[in-house]
């Protein structure tokens, strides 16, 4: 076996033997070549430990043509030479691979723990700092002023102005990946929901289109669009909430409190077909587990038709106000080579003028054959990532629409509630779904006996949280808020 | 300024009339459960598909509201109709066994003490804490600040520093990278102080107990004052909560 060969498609399983085993060196030429030469990006990599030998896997994609090939190479002597000079975008990948597995990526340029220092091979802590007279140190966290969760922002400034900021995260860590382990029971889908609970519904779908690929479960056309409808509910809800609070952090109250409150009747329409505001529940292994009738499907039309204007109204006066503007406008730039460079996704990629989008790329469920619109931005910076936010929000409402008349039409057709969960052993699956953030990837590799032997979730705010580190460089410390939240990215969705 | 009055006259007045006017959820919400009639012998269909390891099994299940997530998956197996849950969202209890439920509960009573409906009756200032919680318990109390509950007008707000703070509220599974930071900002409180577990996690480390860098709960370190069960609670379950702890419903 030469190259990485098959090719796959989103989502999909393969008894592990099919995965070209290379060697270290080949693997990572073919990888350098698939990135640099083939428009492939890396979608995954980590280490996973068969038959007691550890390997190194990765999965590539390609955007443009929806393939996605996987390779790996067996790990001699617990090391091998670091590739992130050649492949800035897997800088953290592979300081989680010698957290998790203690496989040293030799001169790796900035070996430090990810999430958990005590665990880690190496308990090196030492921020990065600039040294001179005239610099000094800002701490913030773990524990934030805010409703947020937990995360520690080192800055070295000159004045006002950043220097650097390195971003310390892990206080969320609470073993999510290795709770997945072994035979599959009710418990994983539910700790997969709450892995980042704002995205619960990209999440459980991905576990669900892995479960469903291993166990070869087909759902019905019902079932996708009911997953399709709530994703997109968790998108605008999550969108309309971040205007408001991006508004909040400019002190444009108006549209801060409008948003706040508009963000909460989406929820409850999710509510009204989980019984959840979040969601949880709605996905089970093939299927759905709530249905949406006629009745309830012409509810929501109804109420999504009236609280669209509202919401695009309340968007609108945000971005009718100058001095609204004069804050966002080049705040926080990021240009699109660093998106290729470090691998950002989803919305960051969107508003650098870059389309990474699982629905259109990687189309799965209902997204398969759809014309979906799509919303682009060129400036990089945080006007660019509120607009894509706003645009998305539009795109949505008219898709959440459509998703419900074609559900209509089949209203009468039973949701079927299927559980069959034994897994094939020695498979590797591999699903992605587009939460509003990105794309979430979720990959299951099993042992001899069918029992999970490794699970790798990768949260697009895995790639992203150096976006806000990098986009602070040069900037003010007093942008940080809004930056920050220009990119709202999750603590519990990396630390896992 | 033309367009902020217009719009403010297309979106209306947001508040809701909670508490004179009991709030209207989703038909599908999930709330009390009520225990009742005989199980099927030796059946333990319930205590197997709880993903949180929530049911207790004697002669008749007993269901740990603090574990609890609401999924309604054992009322879904259970052929014999003994587990039902119904729309009740007031569930807040100020003692761990309270959130023990094996037969009808019909409401929960009054949690108000008089001393702390003295000392804080008037004005409760909260430091949020997320231990390890997953963002869907920390956007629901965000939340409350929004016009539809707006808590400043009981008196309630969430402060941005412990040194202004009367206790905390507390969400997610107080996993090990947390404990500490959750323990610095309790002492960084000065007495008297309340403390409040938020949610499933906070209560019994929820769907994540049995993973090694979780905790069992909040009242494995502190005294907990009152507890909010849900995953994540409702905000009408929370703003219940607070102004039942507080004597002003
Ligand atoms: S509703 Fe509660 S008790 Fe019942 S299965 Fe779900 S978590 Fe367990
Ligand atoms: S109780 Fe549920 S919603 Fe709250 S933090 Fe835990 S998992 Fe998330």
């Amino acid at each position: 076996m030469e190259d990485f060969k098959p090719f796959f498609t989103n989502p999909f399983a393969s008894p592990i033997d099919a995965i070209p085993l290379l060697s270290e060196d080949l693997f990572w030429d073919k990888v350098i070549l698939a990135v640099n030469e083939e428009q492939f990006r890396v979608l995954s990599l980590f280490s996973a430990s068969l038959k007691q030998t550890w390997q190194i896997w990765i999965v590539l994609g390609n955007d443009a043509t929806g393939l996605i090939k996987v390779g790996r190479f067996r790990v001699v002597d617990n090391a091998y030479t670091s590739r992130t000079e050649l492949l800035s975008c897997i800088h953290l990948f592979e300081r989680e691979i010698y957290e998790q597995s203690g496989i040293l990526p030799r001169n790796h340029p900035w070996l430090k723990p990810v999430r958990s220092p005590h665990q880690s091979a190496c308990s090196q802590m030492d921020f990065y700092s600039i040294e001179g007279e005239d610099i000094h140190e800002v701490a913030v966290g773990p524990v934030h002023a805010g409703i947020i969760e937990p995360g520690h922002f080192r800055f070295q400034c000159y004045g006002e102005k950043v220097g650097h900021l390195e971003i310390s995260l892990g206080y969320q860590h609470r073993g999510v990946e290795k709770a997945l382990l072994g035979m599959p029971k009710a418990n994983h889908l539910k700790q997969v929901e709450a892995l980042c609970g704002d995205s619960t519904t990209a999440h459980s779908t991905c576990y669900a289109q892995n479960m469903e690929a291993l166990t070869g479960i087909k759902i019905s056309e019902k079932e996708a669009l009911i997953r399709a409808i709530l994703l997109e509910l968790e998108r605008i809800a999550n969108h309309v909430g971040d205007i408001g609070a991006l508004s909040g952090d400019v002190a444009f109250l108006t549209t801060a409190s409008y948003c706040g409150k508009l963000r909460g009747n989406i929820l409850n329409l999710t509510a009204q077909i989980t019984g959840n505001r979040f969601g949880r529940g709605g996905i089970c292994i093939g299927g759905t587990r709530y249905d949406i009738d006629y009745a309830l499907a012409q509810t929501l039309k109804t109420q999504l038709k009236a609280l669209q204007p509202k919401i695009m109204g309340a968007i609108e006066l945000f971005f009718r106000s100058p001095s609204v503007l004069d804050r966002l406008e080049k705040t926080g730039i990021i240009p699109q080579e660093w998106v290729m460079a470090y691998g950002f996704t989803g919305l960051v990629a969107k508003a650098s003028n870059c389309l990474r989008d699982v629905r259109t790329s990687y189309p799965y469920g209902s997204y398969i054959d759809r014309d979906l619109k799509t919303s682009l931005e060129k400036s990089g910076d945080v006007f660019a990532r509120a607009k894509v936010r706003k645009e998305e929000i539009l795109i949505c409402f008219e898709l959440v629409q459509t998703l419900l008349k074609e559900l209509e039409m089949i209203a009468h057709v039973q949701i079927q509630k299927q559980q069959n969960t034994a897994l094939p052993a020695e498979y590797f699956s591999f699903s992605m779904s587009e939460g509003w953030r990105g794309g979430v990837a979720h990959t299951i590799i099993t042992d001899d006996k069918g029992d999970i032997q490794r699970y790798k979730v990768v949260d697009p705010s895995f790639f992203n949280w150096t976006a806000l580190s990098l986009a602070m460089r040069d900037g003010q410390i007093s942008d940080f808020p809004l930056c920050n939240k220009s990119f709202n990215l999750s603590y519990c969705g990396f630390d896992l | 300024m033309f367009f902020i009055l217009k719009e403010r006259w297309i979106q209306g007045y947001n508040t809701s009339a909670f508490p004179k006017v009991a709030p209207i959820l989703s038909p599908r919400f999930v709330g009390t459960p009520q225990i009742k009639g005989a199980c099927a012998t030796n059946c333990t269909a319930c205590k197997d598909i709880c993903p949180s390891d929530a049911i207790k099994l004697e002669t008749k299940p007993m269901i740990d509201l603090g574990r609890c997530i609401f999924c309604k998956d054992c009322e879904d197996v259970c052929e014999e109709g003994v587990i039902s849950f119904s729309n009740e969202y007031r569930l807040a209890q100020t003692s761990r066994e309270a959130l023990h439920v094996s037969g009808e509960i019909e409401h929960i009573g009054m949690l108000v003490k008089r001393e702390i409906r003295a000392l804080f009756g008037r004005s409760l200032q909260l430091r949020q804490i997320s231990a390890g919680g997953c963002n869907a318990c920390e956007a629901d109390l965000n939340v409350l600040g929004t016009p539809t509950y707006d808590l400043a007008r009981f008196g309630i707000s969430f402060a941005a520093s412990p040194r202004h703070s009367d206790g905390i509220i507390v969400t997610g599974p107080i996993n090990e990278h947390m404990r500490e930071p959750l323990l610095r900002t309790y002492e960084a409180i000065s007495e008297p102080k309340i403390v409040i577990a938020s949610g499933a996690c906070a209560i019994s480390g929820g769907i994540f107990h049995a993973n090694d860098v979780c905790s069992q709960g909040l009242d494995t370190l502190l005294h907990v004052d009152l507890y909010i069960p849900g995953c994540p609670p409702h905000p009408y379950t929370t703003l219940h909560a607070l102004l039942n702890y507080l004597g002003k419903l």
